[in-house]
C-alpha cells in the first residue's frame, strides 16, 4: 500500500503491511456495525462511516473510496462523489497537525489573516501545503461558528479561541 | 432592556452538561407532563405562543407542524439542525455544549407532537466535535434514566436520538440540503414543493427545526403559551439569543426578550465598538442579511421590524464593522464564503457568486473597472430568485446592501485603485490563494 503513495510520508505508518487491501481493524468494524444499526438505510451510513475512515488513516484514499463503497455497497464513484463535495474529508495525506485559521468576516476583522500569514511564512508553506516533515498543513477555513471569541484556529479536533500570532506561536512550540 | 435567563439558565452552573444539574432545575417536567397530553394540544400550544423558528427563516412553528399528514405511509421524521455555519452565528453552540439535556427534553416533546419514533437525529456541523460528545454523553444518561428508548415516562412512546456529524458544508443547514446529506449524499437541496413536512428524509414527512427552536418548547408547555407571549411583542415572542462579534467590546451571546434595541444591544450590552472607534456598517443576522448603516441601528430585533428596515434577523448573528474596515475587503470575504458554499446544482448560484468574488476582488487590487459596482448590482439581480435554494438569494445581500450604501468607496477603489483612507484591507494580495 505504501509504495502506491510515495507522495506520503506517513503512507509506511499508516498502511503497515497489511497487503493490497485495507480494511478496518476490530475495534474501528465494531463502530462501523453500531453506525449500521443507527440508520434505516445503509447509504445514510455513509458520512459516519467515511469520519470513522479517516480516524482511522488520516485521509480518504482512493483505496478507502472503494472499501468504504464495497461495505455500504456503493459504488467508487458515489462514494468519491460525496467525499469531494464535503470540506473535512481529506482527499490527500494532512500533517499530524492541521492548523486551520478561519479568515470569515468576525475573524478577519480581528485579524485572522495576520495568523494565517504568519502561519504560512514561518513554516514555509503555501495555502493547503503541509510541512516537508508532514508535521504541519495549514489551511484557511470559514466559519467555525464560534465568532464570538474570534479570531479562531481549529487545529485537529480542537478550537482555539480569542488567537494572535503570539499566541499562535506559543501554541505552536507545544505542538511537536 | 435588561438580559433574561431562560434558555442560558443553566449554562453558568457547575457541570450544567450532565443530568443532575438539569433535573435540580425542573429538568424533563415539561416531557413527563407533555407525554400526558394529546399531541394535537401540544400542536395547538406551540401555535398559540406564536413560536418563529430561530433557524433563519422565522417560520412559525406549530404551523409547520400543523402541515405533517397524519397518516403517511412511511414514517415521520424529526430533524434537529444543529448545523450553525451562517457566518456570525454561534448561539446553538452554547445550548449543545452548556445544556444539551434542554435540547433532547425539546426534541421529546416536539416528536411525541408530530408522531415520530422511534428514531430522530441531530445533524451537528463536524466540526463542533466537542459539542458532539458532549451530546453523546448526554443522550447516554437520558438513555440510563429511562428519558430514551422504549416506552418512555411511561407511555407507549418509544423514542431515541442518534447524533449525525455533518462534514464540512454550509448547504447542509439548508433544510433540503440536510436532508440529502442526512441520506448518505452530496448535500444538495431539492426542488419544493413536494415540501419536508410532506416528504422529507427517507421518503416520509419530516420536520426540520433549529437548535433554539426546540430549546424553547420546553419552556412552552411547561408555562403556557401565555408566558411565552410575555417576551417580545405580537408575532414576535419568546425568549432570543443574540450573537454579537466583530469589532465590539464584548462579543458574545447574549439572551434578551425578542426584540432587542440593536443600538442598546451594541452601545451598552457590548460595550461599544473596540478602540472606541465609529461605526461603520451591521450585519444584522448573519452573513446573508444586508447590511445597515449607522443611522437605522435604534431597532427591535425581532423577524417583522429587522425585515421592514430592508434586512433580516435570520439567524441573530451581529457582525459590528467599525469605520476601520474596508468595506469592499468584507463584502469580497463574504463573497468568497458563498461562492465557496455553493452547491454548484443552479449555474446563477454556481457561476454568479464566483463572479461576484472575482470582480471584489480585482476592484480591491486596484483592477477595478468604472463600471463594476453597476455589474455587481446587475449580477445579483441574475441570482436573485432564480435559483433553487435560498444560498443565492442570500450571496446577493451583503453585495447589493454595500453597493447601495458604500457606492462612493466602492468607486474610490477604481479612480485611486486603492482603499478608502483611514480603512484597511486585512489580508495580503501577494498570497498564492489556494484552490476551492
Ligand atoms: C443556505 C442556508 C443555510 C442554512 N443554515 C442553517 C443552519 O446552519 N442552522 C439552522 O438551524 N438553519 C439553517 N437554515 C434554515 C433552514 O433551512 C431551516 O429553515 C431551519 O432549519 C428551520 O428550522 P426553524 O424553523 O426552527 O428555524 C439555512 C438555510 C439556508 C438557505
Ligand atoms: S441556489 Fe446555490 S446552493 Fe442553492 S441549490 Fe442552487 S446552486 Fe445550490
Ligand atoms: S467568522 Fe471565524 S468563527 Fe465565525
Amino acid at each position: 500500500m505504501a509504495d502506491l503513495h510515495p507522495d506520503n510520508p506517513y503512507a509506511k505508518v499508516r498502511f503497515p503491511d497489511r497487503g493490497k487491501l485495507v480494511e478496518f481493524l476490530p475495534d474501528a468494524k465494531k463502530r462501523f456495525d453500531h453506525i449500521l444499526t443507527r440508520y434505516p438505510t445503509k447509504e445514510a451510513a455513509l458520512l459516519p462511516t467515511l469520519h470513522l475512515a479517516q480516524e482511522e488513516w488520516g485521509w480518504i484514499s482512493p483505496e478507502v473510496v472503494h472499501y468504504v463503497g464495497s461495505l455500504l455497497d456503493l459504488s467508487p464513484a458515489t462514494v468519491f462523489g460525496v467525499v469531494s463535495f464535503y470540506n473535512m474529508y481529506n482527499q490527500k495525506p494532512v500533517g499530524k497537525y492541521h492548523l486551520q485559521v478561519c479568515t470569515n468576516l468576525s475573524c478577519m476583522v480581528t485579524n485572522a489573516y495576520d495568523i494565517y500569514e504568519h502561519l504560512c511564512e514561518k513554516l514555509g508553506v503555501n495555502p493547503g501545503e503541509t510541512t516537508g516533515d508532514g508535521r504541519y498543513t495549514v489551511a484557511e477555513v470559514e466559519c467555525l461558528g464560534s465568532c464570538g471569541t474570534a479570531p479562531v484556529v481549529q487545529v485537529n479536533n480542537d478550537y482555539h479561541e480569542n488567537m494572535d500570532v503570539r499566541k499562535m506561536d506559543e501554541l505552536l512550540a507545544k505542538l511537536k | 432592556m435588561q438580559p433574561i435567563k431562560v434558555l442560558t439558565a443553566n449554562i453558568d452552573k457547575p457541570n450544567s452538561a450532565s443530568v443532575e444539574t438539569y433535573l435540580e432545575s425542573g429538568g424533563y417536567a415539561a416531557a413527563r407532563k407533555a407525554l400526558g397530553m394529546k399531541p394535537d394540544e401540544i400542536i395547538q400550544l406551540v401555535k398559540d405562543s406564536e413560536l418563529r423558528g430561530r433557524g433563519g427563516a422565522g417560520f412559525p412553528t406549530g404551523s409547520k407542524w400543523g402541515f405533517v399528514p397524519k397518516n403517511a405511509p412511511k414514517p415521520t421524521w424529526l430533524l434537529c439542525n444543529a448545523d450553525e455555519s451562517e457566518p456570525g452565528t454561534f448561539k446553538d453552540r452554547v445550548i449543545i455544549e452548556k445544556d444539551p439535556h434542554l435540547l433532547i427534553e425539546g426534541m421529546i416533546i416536539s416528536a411525541f407532537a408530530i408522531g415520530s419514533n422511534p428514531m430522530s437525529y441531530i445533524y451537528i456541523r463536524g466540526e463542533f466535535h466537542y459539542g458532539a460528545m458532549v451530546l453523546e454523553k448526554a443522550l447516554e444518561e437520558a438513555r440510563a434514566k429511562g428519558f430514551l428508548g422504549k416506552g418512555i415516562f411511561g407511555s407507549n412512546f418509544d423514542f431515541d436520538i442518534t447524533v449525525h456529524r455533518g462534514a464540512g458544508a454550509y448547504i447542509c443547514g439548508e433544510e433540503t440540503g440536510l436532508i440529502e446529506s442526512l441520506e448518505g449524499h452530496r448535500g444538495q437541496p431539492r426542488v419544493k414543493p413536494p415540501f419536508p413536512a410532506v416528504i422529507g428524509v427517507f421518503g416520509g414527512p419530516t420536520v426540520v427545526q433549529n437548535v433554539e427552536t426546540l430549546a424553547c418548547v420546553p419552556f412552552i408547555v411547561d408555562k403556557g403559551a401565555e408566558w411565552f407571549k410575555g417576551f417580545g411583542s405580537p408575532k414576535n415572542t419568546g425568549p432570543k439569543l443574540y450573537c454579537v462579534s466583530g469589532n465590539v467590546k464584548k462579543p458574545g451571546v447574549y439572551e434578551f426578550p425578542i426584540g432587542v434595541n440593536l443600538k442598546e444591544l451594541i452601545y451598552e450590552h457590548c460595550g461599544g465598538i473596540t478602540n472606541d472607534r465609529k461605526l461603520k456598517a451591521v450585519i444584522p443576522g448573519g452573513a446573508s442579511a444586508p447590511m445597515l448603516l449607522p443611522h437605522e441601528i435604534d431597532l427591535a430585533l425581532n423577524f417583522d421590524d429587522v425585515m421592514k428596515a430592508g434586512s433580516m434577523l435570520g439567524s441573530a448573528g451581529i457582525i459590528v464593522l467599525d469605520e476601520s474596515v474596508c468595506i469592499v475587503d468584507a463584502v469580497w470575504r463574504l463573497a468568497k464564503f458563498f461562492a465557496h458554499e455553493s452547491c454548484g446544482q443552479c449555474t446563477p448560484c454556481r457561476e454568479g457568486t464566483n463572479w461576484m468574488e472575482s470582480i471584489l476582488d480585482r476592484m480591491e487590487r486596484g483592477e477595478g473597472r468604472q463600471q463594476d459596482a453597476d455589474l455587481l448590482l446587475d449580477m445579483a439581480d441574475n441570482i436573485g430568485g432564480k435559483s433553487l435554494c435560498a444560498l443565492g438569494d442570500a450571496a446577493i445581500g451583503p453585495v447589493i446592501s454595500s453597493v447601495k450604501k458604500f457606492r462612493d468607496e466602492y468607486l474610490h477603489h477604481v479612480t485611486h485603485k486603492s482603499c478608502l483612507p483611514g480603512t484597511k484591507r486585512y489580508r495580503r494580495l501577494d498570497m498564492p490563494v489556494a484552490a476551492h
